[in-house]
């Protein structure tokens, strides 16, 4: 049994005064214990809802989810989308917790980061005063930040933006959760930092056997951390499949867009950049159709035969289906060899 | 933060230099004056021109500001036209019923106002919310003065059940002290003279509350609404921490800091207020003194008075910049 196994989960947002707008549409995938699992697309499909759907952090009034998002970490099977709100606030921080994208605003900007650390540890783990303090120096220690003593006084805006996001995960690795989200954790963040924040979420993965649920548009992101990856669109998973085979066939339109979008270095000088057409906004219905299929190279009128289902990749000619690779697609891609060698 | 204090005291110099300039100018220039105020209209031209002698009213202005100025340095404020007392001691006499009236409305307001803006912002939309914006739009609409007779009318007049003038009344036997009489009946352990202090400020305070109550829920409820977005408190939220936590240090703590310099601002505007309710309670302070400083045109009192509280507004403001520094430490001064 997965650690989070979230089926059919579906969001939407009351439309004030104007149609409702539905986020994420059913959107399905499983977490293991100490895995770490890609939730990739780009703005709007849906991924940042998703991961605030299963920790209860949308907004109570306008929004309706639906679907299952259940839970094992705890020994028994909760479903997180119907656990009481008290019984949610005594899983996060603990079971479930999360990094989020904007490390400053994410602080709060008049309480010194050493209050910030500490009260999850009086919360959790019922640590006070010296003690609390002491575990506080700790955990800021092993997320890298020198002089921790100090920071421990320090309020946000005195710190470094990577500090910043280290003194996040902190907090979210405070009482090692079984399963961490990380919403875009490295977005507001330039590349060498990037970089060692990635580094120390694989530590902090690999030490304490933490799943990973790792949101990101970045491709790159993917490739370095990810051991499986789901990739959205237009708030529908549209492909599933193991990292390495996900960069070697991608095999939704989308994906492949995605992949051939990536700039290289070693391309001729002056080659234009190339972009996947439109934006999400040119979509359709999932009911009256693939929502990619306005933006698609390979589109067909069979497209509009509404949602295709997420199914086994087809095998490809003679070679044997391949394991646990999923698609929503009328008429997947064959990646070609030349496709293959640009996506490595 | 010592150092902002004293950059912040020296700018004190020039802005009241300025202000008693121009005050002196305006005063004098009001049509009228002491002499007919205090002789009436069928004065002679001989009785007049004689008080103003006396008065030295006679000479040029900048005569008389130069004679005032250089009494001012000696804090040497001058006499009432009126009364013949010392302005100082005038001032020290009434002051403290009115920072007794001030304090009072500004407890109401702020214990009212913080938290109706509050749930009125959690609660948006419902029937509270919609309670607390309109009553607080009604709140600033209406004359401080109006309100003043309405609930003198209603609770002391018709109802009877609080005292409709005055700060104390006649027949209590109560010891000076600090002239805050609240406060002289806790340090004596009168407390029938404290109570009886308390009943009178009930509708002074009141009225003078309505407008800063009024501004206080508005700014905390907009403030609220702003902080719940914020995303500290989701942050805080995915911590699992308390509620209790997360309302107090997360949400109210961030929400509070622009309710305390809308605090500060309004303060100065309570003394203004405070002219106007005082009047309509006989409450005896020093706004009561000013408008009848005004209509007898008593010079030394209105400039000294009105130097007074514009002295205090800076000092209130002060407090408020000191406190603020204090409670937001990224503007804290190092």
């Amino acid at each position: 049994m997965p650690l989070l196994t979230v089926d059919e989960l579906t969001v939407t947002f009351a439309g004030r005064g104007g149609p409702d707008t539905t986020a994420v549409s059913g959107v399905s995938f499983t977490v293991d214990q100490g895995e770490v699992v890609g939730l990739v697309g780009e703005s709007g499909c849906g991924k940042s809802v998703t991961s605030l759907a299963l920790m209860g952090l949308l907004p109570a009034k306008g929004v309706t989810v639906g679907g299952t998002a259940r839970y094992t970490g705890t020994g028994t099977d909760v479903d997180l989308l119907t656990l009481r709100r008290s019984a949610l606030r005594d899983l996060r921080g603990t079971q479930l917790s999360m990094i989020f994208q904007d490390p400053l605003s994410s602080l709060n900007p008049v309480v010194p980061i050493g209050v910030q650390v500490t009260e999850i540890l009086s919360r959790h783990r019922g640590l006070r005063g010296a003690a609390a303090r002491k575990e506080a120096a700790a955990l800021l220690d092993r997320v890298g930040i020198p002089d921790p003593t100090r920071r421990l006084k320090e309020y946000p805006h005195q710190l470094s933006g990577g500090m910043r996001q280290r003194a996040l995960i902190a907090m979210a690795v405070a009482c090692a959760p079984r399963l961490l989200i990380a919403d875009e954790p490295t977005t507001a963040l330039d590349v060498t930092i990037q970089a060692q924040i990635l580094e120390l979420l694989r530590e902090l993965v690999d030490d304490q056997g933490t799943a990973l649920l790792m949101i990101t548009h970045d491709l790159g992101v993917v490739a370095g951390l990810c051991d499986r990856v789901n990739v959205l669109y237009a708030g529908k998973a549209v492909e599933a499949a193991d990292r390495h085979r996900l960069f070697a066939d991608p095999a939704h339109p989308y994906t492949h867009g995605l992949l051939g979008s990536i700039p290289r270095l070693d391309a001729p000088r002056g080659e234009r950049l190339n972009p996947i057409r439109g934006s999400i906004n040119d979509r359709i219905a999932w009911e009256d159709g693939c929502a990619f299929a306005p933006r698609c190279d390979f589109y067909t009128p069979q497209c509009l035969g509404g949602a295709p289902p997420l199914a086994d990749r087809p095998a490809d000619g003679a070679a044997a289906p391949p394991e646990g690779h999923l698609v929503r697609c009328v008429h997947p891609v064959h990646t070609t060899a030349e496709a293959t060698e640009v996506s490595r | 933060m010592l150092r902002l204090i004293v950059r912040r005291l020296l700018q004190l110099i020039p802005t009241l230099l300025g202000l008693s300039v121009l005050l002196f100018a305006w005063l004098h220039q009001l049509p009228g004056g002491p002499a007919s105020a205090l002789l009436g209209e069928r004065a002679t031209e001989e009785d007049r021109r004689a008080i103003e002698e006396a008065l030295g009213l006679d000479d040029p202005v900048w005569v008389q500001y130069a004679r005032w100025m250089e009494r001012l340095v000696r804090f040497d404020f001058g006499e009432s036209v009126r009364t013949g007392r010392p302005v100082w001691e005038e001032f020290l006499q009434r002051f403290p019923a009115t920072v007794e009236l001030a304090f009072a409305a500004m407890l109401i307001a702020v214990v009212v106002g913080i938290p109706l803006g509050y749930f009125a912002a959690r609660r948006r939309g419902t029937w509270l919310d919609l309670t607390a914006v309109s009553g607080s739009l009604i709140g600033i609409c209406i004359p401080v003065f109006f309100l003043g007779f309405i609930l003198r009318a209603v609770f002391a007049v018709n109802l009877g059940w609080l005292p409709s003038f005055g700060r104390q009344s006649t027949g209590i036997d109560a010891t000076e002290i600090t002239g805050f009489y609240v406060l002289d009946g806790l340090l004596t352990g009168e407390w029938d003279a404290s109570w009886d202090a308390l009943q009178h400020l009930v509708l002074p305070g009141l009225a003078l509350a309505s407008i800063p109550l009024a501004v206080i829920v508005r700014i905390t409820r907009a403030s609220v609404l702003d902080v719940l977005g914020e995303d500290y408190v989701r942050t805080a939220e995915s911590k699992g921490l308390r509620r209790r936590v997360v309302r107090g240090r997360h949400v109210l703590r961030n929400a509070l800091l622009p309710v305390v310099t809308t605090v500060g601002l309004l303060t100065g505007s309570l003394l203004s207020g405070a002219v106007l309710t005082e009047s309509v309670f006989a409450f005896g302070g020093i706004g009561s003194f000013i408008r009848d400083a005004i209509d007898t045109r008593d010079y030394p009192v209105l400039m000294g008075f009105i130097l007074f509280i514009a002295l205090l507004y800076v000092a209130i403001n002060l407090l408020v910049d000191i406190a603020y520094s204090i409670i937001d430490p990224r503007v804290r001064v190092n």
